[in-house]
Protein backbone atom coordinates (compact mmCIF):
# COMPACT_ATOMS: atom_id res chain seq x y z
CA UNK A 1 0.00 0.00 0.00
CA UNK A 2 2.69 2.12 0.95
CA UNK A 3 4.19 1.76 -2.90
CA UNK A 4 1.18 2.34 -3.95
CA UNK A 5 1.12 5.95 -2.72
CA UNK A 6 4.60 6.58 -2.81
CA UNK A 7 4.38 7.90 -6.64
CA UNK A 8 2.56 10.86 -5.79
CA UNK A 9 3.75 11.63 -2.32
CA UNK A 10 7.13 12.11 -3.97
CA UNK A 11 5.63 14.46 -6.22
CA UNK A 12 3.84 16.28 -3.17
CA UNK A 13 7.45 16.34 -1.28
CA UNK A 14 9.25 17.45 -4.28
CA UNK A 15 7.17 20.46 -5.52
CA UNK A 16 5.70 21.95 -1.96
CA UNK A 17 7.21 20.46 1.04
CA UNK A 18 10.95 20.81 -0.62
CA UNK A 19 10.20 24.09 -2.39
CA UNK A 20 8.92 25.45 1.21
CA UNK A 21 11.07 24.25 3.11
CA UNK A 22 13.83 25.98 0.87
CA UNK A 23 11.89 28.97 1.36
CA UNK A 24 12.05 29.10 5.11
CA UNK A 25 15.93 27.87 5.02
CA UNK A 26 16.19 30.94 3.16
CA UNK A 27 14.45 33.06 5.43
CA UNK A 28 17.17 32.77 8.64
CA UNK A 29 20.11 31.55 6.28
CA UNK A 30 22.42 33.81 4.13
CA UNK A 31 26.20 32.97 4.48
CA UNK A 32 25.53 32.47 7.81
CA UNK A 33 22.04 32.27 10.00
CA UNK A 34 19.98 35.52 10.19
CA UNK A 35 17.26 37.04 11.62
CA UNK A 36 17.71 40.09 9.77
CA UNK A 37 14.60 39.27 7.22
CA UNK A 38 12.09 38.67 10.26
CA UNK A 39 13.67 41.63 11.59
CA UNK A 40 12.93 44.06 8.52
CA UNK A 41 9.30 42.32 8.42
CA UNK A 42 8.31 43.22 11.72
CA UNK A 43 9.72 46.62 12.23
CA UNK A 44 10.05 48.18 8.25
CA UNK A 45 6.89 49.88 7.65
CA UNK A 46 6.16 48.82 4.43
CA UNK A 47 5.56 45.67 5.30
CA UNK A 48 3.70 46.02 8.54
CA UNK A 49 1.10 48.12 6.35
CA UNK A 50 0.92 45.56 3.67
CA UNK A 51 -0.30 42.69 6.68
CA UNK A 52 -2.03 44.92 8.36
CA UNK A 53 -4.07 46.08 4.53
CA UNK A 54 -4.26 42.18 3.54
CA UNK A 55 -5.66 40.76 7.19
CA UNK A 56 -8.10 44.08 6.89
CA UNK A 57 -9.29 43.19 3.38
CA UNK A 58 -9.49 39.46 4.72
CA UNK A 59 -11.54 40.46 7.36
CA UNK A 60 -13.67 42.69 5.54
CA UNK A 61 -14.19 39.93 2.40
CA UNK A 62 -15.21 37.30 5.06
CA UNK A 63 -17.97 40.10 6.69
CA UNK A 64 -19.24 40.64 3.24
CA UNK A 65 -19.02 36.69 1.43
CA UNK A 66 -21.00 35.65 5.03
CA UNK A 67 -23.61 38.41 4.66
CA UNK A 68 -24.52 38.20 1.64
CA UNK A 69 -23.81 33.95 0.92
CA UNK A 70 -26.07 33.20 4.45
CA UNK A 71 -29.01 34.13 2.65
CA UNK A 72 -28.60 32.17 -0.27
CA UNK A 73 -27.82 29.35 1.12
CA UNK A 74 -30.87 29.46 3.80
CA UNK A 75 -33.14 30.46 0.18
CA UNK A 76 -31.51 26.99 -1.58
CA UNK A 77 -31.72 25.07 1.94
CA UNK A 78 -35.40 26.15 1.81
CA UNK A 79 -37.18 25.67 -1.05
CA UNK A 80 -37.91 22.32 -3.43
CA UNK A 81 -35.31 20.46 -4.71
CA UNK A 82 -35.12 21.52 -8.05
CA UNK A 83 -34.78 25.41 -7.34
CA UNK A 84 -32.52 24.35 -4.74
CA UNK A 85 -30.13 22.45 -7.91
CA UNK A 86 -30.76 26.03 -9.93
CA UNK A 87 -29.32 28.03 -7.03
CA UNK A 88 -26.64 26.14 -6.09
CA UNK A 89 -25.70 25.91 -9.55
CA UNK A 90 -25.84 29.53 -10.35
CA UNK A 91 -23.41 29.65 -7.07
CA UNK A 92 -20.98 27.19 -8.67
CA UNK A 93 -21.21 28.38 -12.08
CA UNK A 94 -18.71 30.95 -11.38
CA UNK A 95 -16.36 28.90 -9.60
CA UNK A 96 -15.60 27.13 -12.85
CA UNK A 97 -14.75 30.34 -14.32
CA UNK A 98 -10.70 31.46 -14.51
CA UNK A 99 -9.89 33.43 -12.17
CA UNK A 100 -8.34 35.75 -14.99
CA UNK A 101 -11.56 35.59 -16.65
CA UNK A 102 -13.82 37.38 -13.79
CA UNK A 103 -10.87 39.98 -13.22
CA UNK A 104 -11.30 40.63 -16.83
CA UNK A 105 -14.77 40.86 -16.47
CA UNK A 106 -14.95 43.15 -13.24
CA UNK A 107 -12.12 45.79 -14.83
CA UNK A 108 -15.06 45.55 -18.08
CA UNK A 109 -17.94 46.21 -15.18
CA UNK A 110 -15.87 48.91 -12.84
CA UNK A 111 -13.56 50.57 -14.68
CA UNK A 112 -14.03 54.67 -15.94
CA UNK A 113 -15.20 53.33 -19.20
CA UNK A 114 -17.04 50.63 -17.82
CA UNK A 115 -20.23 49.34 -18.14
CA UNK A 116 -21.53 50.15 -14.67
CA UNK A 117 -20.44 54.16 -15.03
CA UNK A 118 -21.74 54.16 -18.13
CA UNK A 119 -25.18 52.91 -17.13
CA UNK A 120 -25.24 55.49 -14.33
CA UNK A 121 -23.88 58.56 -16.37
CA UNK A 122 -26.73 57.80 -19.23
CA UNK A 123 -29.46 57.96 -16.26
CA UNK A 124 -28.12 61.04 -15.13
CA UNK A 125 -27.26 59.83 -11.49
CA UNK A 126 -23.66 60.78 -12.02
CA UNK A 127 -22.19 63.41 -14.21
CA UNK A 128 -18.13 62.57 -12.98
CA UNK A 129 -17.32 58.58 -13.65
CA UNK A 130 -16.53 57.02 -10.40
CA UNK A 131 -13.60 55.59 -9.06
CA UNK A 132 -14.64 51.80 -8.65
CA UNK A 133 -11.34 49.92 -9.72
CA UNK A 134 -7.52 50.28 -9.56
CA UNK A 135 -8.04 50.39 -5.29
CA UNK A 136 -9.32 48.59 -2.71
CA UNK A 137 -13.14 48.94 -3.91
CA UNK A 138 -12.25 47.17 -6.85
CA UNK A 139 -10.05 44.60 -4.96
CA UNK A 140 -13.17 43.31 -2.40
CA UNK A 141 -15.71 43.44 -4.79
CA UNK A 142 -13.84 41.19 -7.61
CA UNK A 143 -12.30 39.14 -4.12
CA UNK A 144 -15.65 38.65 -2.64
CA UNK A 145 -17.17 37.29 -6.17
CA UNK A 146 -14.33 34.73 -6.40
CA UNK A 147 -14.85 33.49 -2.89
CA UNK A 148 -18.29 33.39 -2.10
CA UNK A 149 -18.84 29.98 -3.51
CA UNK A 150 -16.31 28.51 -0.44
CA UNK A 151 -18.98 30.42 1.70
CA UNK A 152 -22.15 29.61 0.30
CA UNK A 153 -21.43 25.69 -0.15
CA UNK A 154 -20.40 24.68 3.44
CA UNK A 155 -23.01 26.38 4.74
CA UNK A 156 -25.72 24.89 2.57
CA UNK A 157 -24.09 21.20 3.54
CA UNK A 158 -24.59 22.37 7.32
CA UNK A 159 -28.12 23.85 6.99
CA UNK A 160 -28.80 20.55 4.88
CA UNK A 161 -28.39 18.39 7.98
CA UNK A 162 -30.34 20.47 10.38
CA UNK A 163 -33.53 18.60 10.88
CA UNK A 164 -36.43 20.41 9.71
CA UNK A 165 -38.73 19.08 13.01
CA UNK A 166 -36.74 20.91 14.92
CA UNK A 167 -38.35 24.25 13.88
CA UNK A 168 -41.25 22.77 13.59
CA UNK A 169 -41.07 21.66 17.47
CA UNK A 170 -40.07 25.65 18.26
CA UNK A 171 -42.88 27.00 16.28
CA UNK A 172 -45.38 24.45 17.84
CA UNK A 173 -44.14 25.76 21.24
CA UNK A 174 -45.53 28.89 20.39
CA UNK A 175 -42.50 30.87 19.20
CA UNK A 176 -42.28 33.01 16.09
CA UNK A 177 -40.56 31.92 12.71
CA UNK A 178 -37.88 34.80 13.48
CA UNK A 179 -37.39 33.60 17.40
CA UNK A 180 -37.25 29.62 15.88
CA UNK A 181 -34.66 30.63 13.53
CA UNK A 182 -32.63 33.12 16.25
CA UNK A 183 -32.72 30.00 19.14
CA UNK A 184 -32.71 27.36 16.52
CA UNK A 185 -31.33 27.17 13.18
CA UNK A 186 -29.06 29.70 13.61
CA UNK A 187 -27.14 28.18 16.20
CA UNK A 188 -27.30 24.65 14.90
CA UNK A 189 -25.85 26.18 11.55
CA UNK A 190 -22.70 27.59 13.08
CA UNK A 191 -20.15 25.17 12.51
CA UNK A 192 -20.62 26.07 8.64
CA UNK A 193 -20.56 29.48 9.11
CA UNK A 194 -16.98 28.90 10.59
CA UNK A 195 -16.12 26.34 7.81
CA UNK A 196 -17.01 28.79 5.40
CA UNK A 197 -15.12 31.90 6.92
CA UNK A 198 -12.07 29.68 7.54
CA UNK A 199 -11.71 28.87 4.08
CA UNK A 200 -12.82 32.46 2.72
CA UNK A 201 -10.55 34.06 5.19
CA UNK A 202 -7.29 32.00 4.38
CA UNK A 203 -8.19 31.88 0.76
CA UNK A 204 -8.21 35.59 0.54
CA UNK A 205 -4.95 35.92 2.82
CA UNK A 206 -2.98 34.44 -0.03
CA UNK A 207 -4.71 36.26 -2.77
CA UNK A 208 -2.62 37.76 -5.60
CA UNK A 209 -4.03 38.16 -8.83
CA UNK A 210 -7.68 39.87 -8.44
CA UNK A 211 -5.25 42.94 -6.02
CA UNK A 212 -2.77 43.03 -8.45
CA UNK A 213 -5.08 43.35 -11.99
CA UNK A 214 -8.08 45.74 -9.46
CA UNK A 215 -6.09 47.42 -7.09
CA UNK A 216 -4.06 49.78 -9.33
CA UNK A 217 -0.82 49.52 -7.19
CA UNK A 218 -1.85 50.97 -4.08
CA UNK A 219 -3.78 47.86 -2.68
CA UNK A 220 -0.53 45.89 -1.56
CA UNK A 221 -1.32 42.47 -0.65
CA UNK A 222 0.76 40.15 1.21
CA UNK A 223 1.70 37.45 -2.04
CA UNK A 224 2.04 40.70 -4.04
CA UNK A 225 5.04 41.82 -1.20
CA UNK A 226 6.34 38.82 -2.02
CA UNK A 227 6.26 38.73 -6.08
CA UNK A 228 7.84 42.27 -6.09
CA UNK A 229 10.63 41.24 -3.54
CA UNK A 230 11.31 39.05 -6.21
CA UNK A 231 10.88 40.14 -9.67
CA UNK A 232 11.82 43.37 -9.06
CA UNK A 233 14.13 43.51 -6.01
CA UNK A 234 15.55 40.39 -5.84
CA UNK A 235 15.48 40.32 -2.15
CA UNK A 236 14.87 36.48 -2.11
CA UNK A 237 15.48 36.54 1.69
CA UNK A 238 12.87 38.90 2.16
CA UNK A 239 10.52 37.37 0.15
CA UNK A 240 10.95 34.06 1.87
CA UNK A 241 10.59 35.67 5.31
CA UNK A 242 7.11 37.93 4.05
CA UNK A 243 5.76 34.25 2.41
CA UNK A 244 6.97 32.13 5.92
CA UNK A 245 5.33 34.38 7.87
CA UNK A 246 2.11 34.21 5.72
CA UNK A 247 2.52 30.19 6.14
CA UNK A 248 2.48 30.44 9.57
CA UNK A 249 -0.85 32.52 9.72
CA UNK A 250 -2.69 30.39 7.33
CA UNK A 251 -1.43 26.85 9.76
CA UNK A 252 -2.35 29.05 12.66
CA UNK A 253 -5.78 29.87 11.51
CA UNK A 254 -6.66 26.03 10.60
CA UNK A 255 -4.87 24.85 13.84
CA UNK A 256 -7.32 27.21 15.65
CA UNK A 257 -10.11 26.35 13.56
CA UNK A 258 -9.63 22.65 14.15
CA UNK A 259 -10.38 22.83 17.40
CA UNK A 260 -13.57 23.61 17.36
CA UNK A 261 -14.47 21.63 14.21
CA UNK A 262 -13.17 18.97 11.99
CA UNK A 263 -10.68 19.85 9.11
CA UNK A 264 -12.25 17.56 7.05
CA UNK A 265 -15.06 19.99 7.11
CA UNK A 266 -13.38 23.10 5.96
CA UNK A 267 -11.75 21.45 2.86
CA UNK A 268 -14.24 18.96 1.77
CA UNK A 269 -15.39 21.36 -0.31
CA UNK A 270 -13.42 21.74 -3.18
CA UNK B 1 -53.46 29.83 2.75
CA UNK B 2 -50.08 30.97 4.29
CA UNK B 3 -49.30 34.52 3.92
CA UNK B 4 -45.77 35.25 2.32
CA UNK B 5 -43.79 37.17 5.26
CA UNK B 6 -41.90 40.32 4.53
CA UNK B 7 -38.89 38.57 6.37
CA UNK B 8 -39.32 36.33 2.81
CA UNK B 9 -39.65 38.48 0.32
CA UNK B 10 -36.67 40.09 2.03
CA UNK B 11 -35.05 36.77 1.45
CA UNK B 12 -35.77 36.34 -1.95
CA UNK B 13 -34.86 39.87 -2.82
CA UNK B 14 -31.44 39.71 -0.90
CA UNK B 15 -30.78 35.92 -2.65
CA UNK B 16 -31.65 37.15 -6.33
CA UNK B 17 -29.36 40.08 -6.05
CA UNK B 18 -26.34 38.16 -4.64
CA UNK B 19 -27.02 35.38 -7.87
CA UNK B 20 -26.68 38.39 -10.03
CA UNK B 21 -24.00 39.77 -8.76
CA UNK B 22 -22.24 36.31 -9.11
CA UNK B 23 -23.35 35.55 -12.64
CA UNK B 24 -23.56 39.09 -14.26
CA UNK B 25 -19.94 39.20 -14.74
CA UNK B 26 -19.34 35.65 -15.97
CA UNK B 27 -22.35 36.77 -18.99
CA UNK B 28 -20.86 40.05 -19.81
CA UNK B 29 -17.85 38.81 -21.34
CA UNK B 30 -19.51 37.34 -24.32
CA UNK B 31 -21.22 40.13 -25.42
CA UNK B 32 -17.42 42.22 -25.32
CA UNK B 33 -16.27 39.51 -27.43
CA UNK B 34 -18.67 39.83 -30.24
CA UNK B 35 -17.99 43.54 -29.91
CA UNK B 36 -16.77 45.90 -32.58
CA UNK B 37 -15.35 48.28 -30.48
CA UNK B 38 -11.92 48.95 -29.97
CA UNK B 39 -12.73 49.99 -26.14
CA UNK B 40 -14.97 48.26 -23.37
CA UNK B 41 -18.52 49.60 -24.23
CA UNK B 42 -21.83 47.87 -23.16
CA UNK B 43 -24.33 47.93 -25.50
CA UNK B 44 -21.84 46.69 -28.25
CA UNK B 45 -21.99 49.15 -30.93
CA UNK B 46 -22.17 46.30 -33.77
CA UNK B 47 -21.77 42.60 -34.27
CA UNK B 48 -18.17 41.47 -35.25
CA UNK B 49 -15.75 38.40 -34.56
CA UNK B 50 -12.46 40.79 -35.28
CA UNK B 51 -10.81 39.69 -31.49
CA UNK B 52 -11.62 36.19 -32.04
CA UNK B 53 -9.68 36.44 -35.46
CA UNK B 54 -7.34 38.24 -33.74
CA UNK B 55 -6.70 35.50 -31.60
CA UNK B 56 -6.50 32.98 -33.84
CA UNK B 57 -4.53 34.86 -36.64
CA UNK B 58 -1.83 35.58 -33.90
CA UNK B 59 1.40 33.44 -33.35
CA UNK B 60 1.57 34.22 -29.83
CA UNK B 61 -1.65 33.48 -28.52
CA UNK B 62 -1.62 30.16 -30.88
CA UNK B 63 1.53 28.90 -29.43
CA UNK B 64 0.58 29.97 -25.50
CA UNK B 65 -2.53 27.80 -26.60
CA UNK B 66 -0.65 24.87 -27.86
CA UNK B 67 1.23 25.48 -24.50
CA UNK B 68 -1.75 25.42 -22.70
CA UNK B 69 -3.51 22.59 -24.00
CA UNK B 70 -0.24 20.59 -24.05
CA UNK B 71 0.56 20.86 -20.80
CA UNK B 72 -3.16 20.34 -19.31
CA UNK B 73 -3.31 16.81 -20.74
CA UNK B 74 -0.19 15.70 -19.93
CA UNK B 75 -0.70 17.08 -16.05
CA UNK B 76 -4.03 14.57 -16.54
CA UNK B 77 -1.90 12.13 -18.21
CA UNK B 78 0.40 11.95 -15.14
CA UNK B 79 -1.38 13.00 -12.16
CA UNK B 80 -4.48 10.37 -12.79
CA UNK B 81 -2.92 7.66 -12.22
CA UNK B 82 -0.81 8.77 -9.49
CA UNK B 83 -4.04 9.84 -7.42
CA UNK B 84 -5.64 6.82 -8.16
CA UNK B 85 -2.92 5.04 -6.47
CA UNK B 86 -2.42 6.82 -3.53
CA UNK B 87 -6.38 7.02 -3.12
CA UNK B 88 -6.87 3.75 -3.29
CA UNK B 89 -4.26 2.89 -0.27
CA UNK B 90 -5.52 5.50 1.20
CA UNK B 91 -8.72 4.13 1.80
CA UNK B 92 -7.53 -0.06 1.53
CA UNK B 93 -4.64 0.57 4.04
CA UNK B 94 -5.35 0.89 8.17
CA UNK B 95 -1.36 2.11 8.61
CA UNK B 96 -1.92 5.40 10.79
CA UNK B 97 0.58 6.98 8.72
CA UNK B 98 -1.84 7.28 5.83
CA UNK B 99 -3.95 9.68 7.51
CA UNK B 100 -1.06 12.14 7.72
CA UNK B 101 -0.03 11.26 3.90
CA UNK B 102 -3.63 12.06 3.13
CA UNK B 103 -2.98 15.27 4.71
CA UNK B 104 0.25 15.83 3.12
CA UNK B 105 -1.36 15.34 -0.85
CA UNK B 106 -3.58 18.15 -0.24
CA UNK B 107 -1.45 20.47 0.95
CA UNK B 108 -1.59 21.84 -2.31
CA UNK B 109 -4.63 23.47 -1.53
CA UNK B 110 -3.75 24.80 1.83
CA UNK B 111 -0.32 26.43 0.89
CA UNK B 112 -0.86 30.28 -0.28
CA UNK B 113 -0.21 29.38 -4.14
CA UNK B 114 2.57 32.54 -4.22
CA UNK B 115 4.45 30.74 -1.64
CA UNK B 116 4.24 27.48 -3.46
CA UNK B 117 5.07 29.48 -6.73
CA UNK B 118 7.86 31.16 -5.18
CA UNK B 119 9.56 28.15 -3.65
CA UNK B 120 8.81 25.97 -6.73
CA UNK B 121 10.77 29.13 -8.88
CA UNK B 122 13.65 28.98 -6.41
CA UNK B 123 14.05 25.18 -6.85
CA UNK B 124 13.76 25.52 -10.16
CA UNK B 125 16.10 27.55 -10.54
CA UNK B 126 18.87 25.35 -9.28
CA UNK B 127 17.96 22.44 -11.29
CA UNK B 128 17.34 24.13 -14.40
CA UNK B 129 13.76 23.55 -14.86
CA UNK B 130 12.59 27.38 -15.12
CA UNK B 131 11.02 28.25 -18.42
CA UNK B 132 10.57 24.24 -19.84
CA UNK B 133 7.98 21.93 -20.42
CA UNK B 134 8.97 19.52 -18.29
CA UNK B 135 8.89 21.84 -15.39
CA UNK B 136 5.71 23.27 -15.82
CA UNK B 137 4.14 20.13 -16.15
CA UNK B 138 5.43 18.73 -13.02
CA UNK B 139 4.10 21.48 -11.08
CA UNK B 140 0.89 20.96 -12.19
CA UNK B 141 0.51 17.47 -11.63
CA UNK B 142 1.43 18.45 -8.15
CA UNK B 143 -1.40 21.16 -8.12
CA UNK B 144 -3.92 18.93 -9.84
CA UNK B 145 -3.25 15.65 -7.28
CA UNK B 146 -5.37 16.90 -4.39
CA UNK B 147 -8.54 17.35 -6.94
CA UNK B 148 -7.95 13.27 -8.28
CA UNK B 149 -7.29 11.91 -4.98
CA UNK B 150 -10.78 14.10 -3.16
CA UNK B 151 -12.92 12.78 -6.00
CA UNK B 152 -11.79 8.86 -6.41
CA UNK B 153 -11.67 8.93 -2.32
CA UNK B 154 -15.65 10.34 -2.75
CA UNK B 155 -15.73 7.20 -4.83
CA UNK B 156 -14.22 4.45 -3.03
CA UNK B 157 -16.44 5.26 -0.51
CA UNK B 158 -19.53 3.96 -2.42
CA UNK B 159 -17.34 1.09 -3.29
CA UNK B 160 -17.65 -2.25 -1.27
CA UNK B 161 -13.81 -3.65 -0.46
CA UNK B 162 -15.55 -6.74 0.20
CA UNK B 163 -16.20 -7.41 -3.45
CA UNK B 164 -12.55 -6.90 -4.65
CA UNK B 165 -11.98 -9.98 -1.76
CA UNK B 166 -13.95 -12.20 -3.03
CA UNK B 167 -12.46 -11.27 -6.77
CA UNK B 168 -8.64 -12.29 -4.92
CA UNK B 169 -10.25 -15.58 -3.34
CA UNK B 170 -11.44 -16.57 -7.08
CA UNK B 171 -7.55 -16.46 -7.35
CA UNK B 172 -7.42 -13.00 -9.28
CA UNK B 173 -4.08 -11.52 -7.94
CA UNK B 174 -4.48 -7.62 -6.39
CA UNK B 175 -3.90 -5.69 -9.64
CA UNK B 176 -6.22 -8.12 -11.77
CA UNK B 177 -8.74 -7.60 -9.66
CA UNK B 178 -8.39 -3.89 -8.84
CA UNK B 179 -8.64 -3.61 -12.92
CA UNK B 180 -11.59 -5.86 -13.40
CA UNK B 181 -13.84 -5.43 -10.17
CA UNK B 182 -12.61 -2.05 -9.01
CA UNK B 183 -11.47 0.14 -11.71
CA UNK B 184 -14.97 -0.28 -13.36
CA UNK B 185 -17.14 0.94 -10.20
CA UNK B 186 -15.17 3.65 -9.70
CA UNK B 187 -14.64 5.07 -13.32
CA UNK B 188 -17.06 7.61 -13.06
CA UNK B 189 -14.51 9.60 -10.01
CA UNK B 190 -11.44 8.63 -11.96
CA UNK B 191 -12.65 10.42 -15.27
CA UNK B 192 -14.25 13.50 -12.47
CA UNK B 193 -10.88 13.86 -11.14
CA UNK B 194 -8.54 13.81 -14.31
CA UNK B 195 -11.04 16.74 -15.71
CA UNK B 196 -10.81 18.39 -12.47
CA UNK B 197 -6.80 18.11 -12.47
CA UNK B 198 -7.43 19.59 -16.29
CA UNK B 199 -9.11 22.56 -15.69
CA UNK B 200 -6.84 23.16 -12.77
CA UNK B 201 -3.77 22.94 -15.33
CA UNK B 202 -5.70 25.23 -17.75
CA UNK B 203 -6.03 27.80 -15.74
CA UNK B 204 -3.42 27.96 -13.46
CA UNK B 205 -1.45 31.90 -13.49
CA UNK B 206 0.10 31.95 -10.50
CA UNK B 207 2.92 29.33 -10.47
CA UNK B 208 3.23 29.90 -14.28
CA UNK B 209 3.89 33.51 -13.74
CA UNK B 210 7.16 32.67 -12.21
CA UNK B 211 8.51 29.42 -13.42
CA UNK B 212 7.56 29.35 -17.37
CA UNK B 213 8.84 31.25 -20.09
CA UNK B 214 10.13 31.45 -23.46
CA UNK B 215 8.46 29.30 -25.86
CA UNK B 216 6.60 27.88 -23.20
CA UNK B 217 4.73 30.29 -21.40
CA UNK B 218 0.68 29.12 -21.47
CA UNK B 219 -2.03 31.06 -22.25
CA UNK B 220 -3.06 32.24 -18.94
CA UNK B 221 0.37 34.34 -18.17
CA UNK B 222 -0.26 35.84 -21.49
CA UNK B 223 -3.64 37.17 -20.15
CA UNK B 224 -1.79 38.48 -17.07
CA UNK B 225 0.62 40.25 -18.67
CA UNK B 226 -1.65 42.05 -21.48
CA UNK B 227 -4.30 42.66 -18.73
CA UNK B 228 -1.71 44.40 -16.27
CA UNK B 229 -0.40 46.34 -19.66
CA UNK B 230 -3.36 47.50 -21.60
CA UNK B 231 -6.46 45.52 -21.68
CA UNK B 232 -6.60 43.93 -25.00
CA UNK B 233 -10.52 42.82 -26.19
CA UNK B 234 -9.00 39.84 -27.85
CA UNK B 235 -8.81 38.41 -24.11
CA UNK B 236 -12.50 38.68 -24.10
CA UNK B 237 -12.75 36.30 -27.31
CA UNK B 238 -9.60 33.88 -25.15
CA UNK B 239 -11.98 34.30 -21.58
CA UNK B 240 -15.15 33.21 -23.87
CA UNK B 241 -13.43 30.37 -25.49
CA UNK B 242 -11.96 29.23 -21.84
CA UNK B 243 -15.12 29.81 -20.19
CA UNK B 244 -16.94 27.55 -22.72
CA UNK B 245 -14.51 24.94 -22.60
CA UNK B 246 -14.56 24.74 -19.05
CA UNK B 247 -18.04 25.06 -18.59
CA UNK B 248 -18.41 21.70 -20.82
CA UNK B 249 -15.49 19.71 -19.29
CA UNK B 250 -17.73 20.47 -15.56
CA UNK B 251 -20.77 19.37 -17.27
CA UNK B 252 -19.07 16.23 -18.58
CA UNK B 253 -17.60 15.54 -15.12
CA UNK B 254 -20.80 16.21 -13.53
CA UNK B 255 -22.91 14.10 -15.50
CA UNK B 256 -20.19 11.17 -15.47
CA UNK B 257 -20.31 11.58 -11.57
CA UNK B 258 -24.23 11.43 -10.70
CA UNK B 259 -24.56 8.48 -13.55
CA UNK B 260 -23.57 5.90 -10.91
CA UNK B 261 -24.68 8.23 -8.39
CA UNK B 262 -21.40 8.73 -6.97
CA UNK B 263 -21.35 11.32 -4.00
CA UNK B 264 -19.46 14.38 -3.70
CA UNK B 265 -17.56 16.44 -6.37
Amino acid sequence: MLALVSPALLVILLLIVLPVGWLAWQSIYHDGFTLENYRRVFTEDIYWRSFALTFEISLAVTMIALLLGYPVAYLANSVPKGWSILILSLVVLPFWTSVLVRAYAWLALLQRTGVINQFLRYLDVISEPLALVHNTFGTVVATVHILLPFMVLPLYATMQKIPGDLMQAGASLGASPSLTFCRVFLPLSLPGVLAGCTMVFVLCLGFYITPELLGGGRTVMVSMLVSRNVELYNQFGAASAVAVVLLLSVFLIFFAVSRFISLDRVLGQK
Amino acid sequence: MTRISPARIALYVISALVLVYLILPVLIIAPISFSSARFLTFPPPSFSLRWYQQYFANPAWMQATRVTLTVALLTVVIATPLGVAAAYAISQSKLRIMRVIHMALLLPLVVPIIITAVGIFFVYAKVGLVATLPGLVLANVMLGLPYVVISVLAGMQSFDPAQEMVARSLGMNRPRSFFAVTLPQIKSSVIAGGIFAFISAMDETIVALFISGGQYQPLTKRMFTALRDEIDPTIAAISTLMTAASFMLVLLASTRQRRTGEGGR
